[in-house]
């Protein structure tokens, strides 16, 4: 038995199938027109195409009050969030994936709690409110191992649960492997998601936050996006620095480490804080109310782990620093731990969705230059 | 209202909303009067989805030039001859680039959708359809200063000696009274009035679908004719086609229709066919359907087809009747099933063998058989059979104000009331007499919402000097 979120989905889409005004905002109405039924598997896979833009939403002759009820971007949202839970492993933790912040606040909250600890008794008392300065500092309050083991492990699990979610997805949304090796089509979705194509609905944006056209949702993601691939590299920078050249943090601000983390770590800031703003200025009627707590949860991390980030930089050299410190950690330490159970998920069901489709337009092209006798 | 607006438009759709902004730009205050709730404003162009204008190259949209003698060829052919040529050829030749004018208003465009390629030289897709055009057109006219008034319904027309003074309207229970120096009449067509329907289509009207708004029940014309205005169009005529008898009866819009009819049969309600189901291509015939419905017992018709033909056209949005046997779905249907395998049974051994293609106007057609079917005819043979109830669906009116080149409403002594103009479905009977062209009420629309807005701008700027 289907899901009412599948029923749903499938109602709306049978309509949308027949209508077909909206195929020039996005992939996901194209990618229906090659279908006349919808199995879950597809279902799945187009709501997870959608780049939530609501350019169909405000576009739609069949939106609410109409008796049709046609609301696809709230449709599709909410069978995202069944999709995270139907592919989440272990399923163990599938109730993690509730919509809500509680999760993602309650293990930021743990995590920063254990490092605190680790901090109290690494750095012995007294040590978190003192002053520390030069190479190492950092160890003196926590000690290399204990900073170093379990981020690593944390980044590794996450990597893996996420890399075991996109083979689930792949294969739950009716794609082979075969088809998942078609590198074309990986170059298309990459291309895609780096200059996020779909948040430009037809050219002058999405409808977001609210029923004007608008590139700031676009713009903003994408300091987030490149924020965040900044941020990555100047920790694995670090990292290379640290433990292959052995030259322990922190670095000086004319340091390449500081330089791509400060310049990314501002990038977020700015990001999630316009995400943040434009959230709490949005439409609610396109929105499905379910993943709102989950969703801001998210970017409220972020926005945590970025401003952390750069007070810490800031005041590494005061007595505030253990404290921010500990602070920042928490916070990564919660962003790491609970990457594959929220938001970010999108990230990597949304490519999957980009790649399939790159690879299906690809191929119904091909197949159609076949059949036409004028080609 | 104590303000006296220099122009009023009347309606919310398309043609209003052209008018509307062509006046405020010429420098008038604009109050427009939209009888819909702000979720459904727009008139019928809510339910359109291109617009076919005049243009001597293709752009990124249109794949090549469209000229004028080509669309009045187009445009003689779909009339038959009713039309008003000079009138008919003043549209034609003042669509020139409208894509660029509409841009610039807001619009925007996309290729022609798939499925519809027939049309993509002569008609601009509209980005997200006829809905996303008027949000786009509501917004520039917001933006340049227009008010808009919507739930105003407007009930009467004061004139005084054939020039308009004031307007009576309902807004929000209330019942107002506004004046302008000049009137734009662009309130669409009277199709969503049943008991209008009626006077000239009988008790049949009573079981028509109305694919667009509730709103377009006529009163202005109404209020005009009776006012002395000089009619034009045949009361008889409309724009309808058969739709899916499942629809609801307002507002359906497009997803309603149903492209299956040619690679079928079309029985009535005794399990008869009644006319010639593959006459020609579908876009060619679609619109002759809804009077031949309408003209069968108590208005309803069935289409059957069988496995073979499920995938040939475009999914519709109700599922089809199923069933096993042609038996099995007369049952399911509430048809006679003795007659309706008759039916089935004197159709299938008329079929002459021959070579099916639905992209053509292929060879397969019955031989001997009243009426025949002449092409993609191939027998009801292979389960499971497939079943969709059929109703008229009145699309628009062809009933309509005369008027001039100027978009002046003219009165029954052939004189033009100086400050009454009109624009849209009120006088696209002026054109269109007869038939329907794809995007073509879009471009009636358009064209005499901006002559109508130019005009009441530069009478009602005249008006003020004066004053």
């Amino acid at each position: 038995m289907r899901s009412n979120n599948l029923n749903e989905a499938e109602r709306v889409l049978t309509i949308c199938n027949a209508c077909r005004y909206c195929e020039g905002f996005c992939a996901v109405f194209p990618a229906m027109e090659l279908r006349r039924a919808f199995t879950a598997g597809d279902l799945n896979y187009l709501a997870n195409l959608c780049h939530n833009c609501r350019g169909c939403y405000y576009a739609c002759q069949y939106a609410p009050p109409h008796e049709f009820q046609v609301n696809v971007p709230q449709t599709l949202a909410r069978l995202r969030l069944e999709t995270y839970r139907e592919c989440c492993r272990p399923r163990l933790f599938r109730s993690l994936l509730n919509g809500s912040a509680v999760p993602v606040g309650l293990v930021t909250a743990l995590a920063t709690a254990l490092v605190l600890f680790a901090a109290r008794f690494g750095g012995g008392p007294g040590a978190l409110f003192e002053t520390h300065l030069g190479a190492g500092a950092f160890y003196r309050l926590i000690p290399y191992w204990a900073m170093v083991l379990p981020f690593t492990a944390a980044a590794a699990l996450a990597i893996l649960v996420l890399g075991r979610g996109l083979t689930v997805f792949w294969s739950a949304t009716g794609g082979n492997p075969a088809e998942f090796r078609d590198l074309r089509a990986h170059l298309h979705a990459a291309w895609d998601v780096l200059r996020l194509r779909y948040l430009e609905g037809g050219g002058d944006g999405c409808n977001y936050p609210d029923e004007r056209f608008s590139m700031s949702r676009r713009y903003f993601h994408h300091a987030v996006f490149h924020g965040f691939l900044l941020c990555l590299a100047s920790t694995s920078l670090a990292f290379v620095y640290d433990h292959l050249l052995g030259r322990a943090a922190p670095y000086p601000v004319l340091s390449w480490p500081v330089a791509l983390g400060t310049l990314g770590g501002l990038a977020l800031l700015i990001g999630t804080g316009g995400m943040i703003y434009l959230k709490t200025k949005m439409d609610r009627a396109p929105a499905a109310e379910e993943s709102f707590g989950m969703d801001l949860a998210f970017v409220l991390l972020l926005f945590a782990v970025s401003l952390t980030g750069l007070l810490l930089l800031l005041l590494r050299s005061t007595p505030t620093m253990g404290t921010l410190l500990v602070l920042h950690l928490g916070c990564v330490a919660g962003f790491f731990l609970t990457l594959p159970y929220g938001k970010f998920l999108h990230s990597v069901y949304r490519y999957a969705a980009l790649a399939r489709n790159a690879g299906e337009q690809f191929r119904q092209r091909a197949g159609s230059a076949e059949n036409d006798p004028s080609a | 209202m104590n303000k006296l607006y220099d122009v009023l438009v009347i309606g919310g759709g398309n043609a209003a909303l052209c008018a509307a902004m062509t006046a405020r730009e010429a420098g008038c205050s604009v109050l427009m009067l939209e009888s819909a709730p702000r979720e459904f404003r727009g008139g019928n162009s809510r339910h359109t989805r291109n617009l076919r204008y005049c243009h001597d190259q293709g752009n990124a949209f249109l794949t090549g030039p469209y000229e004028e003698e080509e669309f009045w060829n187009d445009l003689l052919l779909v009339t038959k001859g009713q039309t008003n040529q000079a009138l008919a050829r003043h549209v034609i030749r003042e669509s020139r680039n409208l894509g660029g004018w509409m841009e610039a208003h807001g619009g925007r465009f996309q290729p022609a959708m798939r499925g519809t390629l027939h049309l993509a030289r002569t008609n601009a897709f509209f980005l997200g359809g006829g809905k996303a055009l008027m949000n786009a057109y509501y917004a520039t006219a917001g933006r340049l200063g227009v008010e808009v008034l919507y739930e105003a319904t407007c009930q009467d027309l004061e004139l005084d000696q054939g020039v308009f003074t004031a307007a009576r309207f309902d807004h929000l229970g209330e019942s107002r009274t506004v004046q302008a120096r000049v009137v734009v009449l662009a309130s669409g067509g009277y199709e969503a009035n049943l008991d209008w329907l009626k006077e000239s289509w009988g008790p049949a009207a009573e079981n028509f679908i109305v694919r667009g708004c509730p709103y377009d029940r006529g009163r202005m014309l109404r209020v005009m004719l009776d006012h002395g205005a000089r009619p034009v169009g045949d009361p008889t005529q409309g724009h309808a086609v058969a739709i899916d008898a499942r629809a609801p009866k307002f507002d359906g819009g497009i997803v309603t229709r149903l492209d299956c009819v040619p690679f079928g049969i079309v029985v009535n309600r005794d399990g008869r066919r009644f006319h010639d189901e593959g006459e020609d291509f579908w876009p060619k015939r679609y619109a002759i359907w809804g009077r031949l419905v309408a003209g069968q017992p108590d208005q309803i018709a069935y289409c059957l087809i069988d496995a073979k033909s499920i995938d040939l056209f475009m999914p519709s949005v109700f599922p089809p009747i199923t069933a096993g046997s042609i038996g099995e779905m007369a049952e399911r249907l509430g048809l006679d099933p003795n007659a309706l395998e008759q039916t089935v049974a004197g159709f299938n051994a008329a079929v002459r063998p021959g070579r099916f293609h639905p992209g053509e106007l292929d060879e397969c057609a019955t031989a001997g058989l009243d009426p025949p079917k002449s092409h993609w005819a191939r027998p009801l043979n292979t389960p499971p059979f497939y079943g969709y109830p059929l109703r008229p669906g009145i699309t628009f009116t062809y009933l309509g104000l005369t008027v001039t080149a100027r978009a002046q409403v003219v009165m029954a002594d052939g004189q033009p009331a100086p400050n009454i103009f009109a624009a849209g479905e009120i006088m696209a009977g002026n054109i269109l007499g007869q038939g329907y062209m794809a995007g073509f009420g879009m471009t009636i629309g358009t064209v005499y919402g901006r002559i109508a807005g130019r005009e009441a701008a530069r009478h009602a700027l005249e008006q003020s000097e004066r004053s």
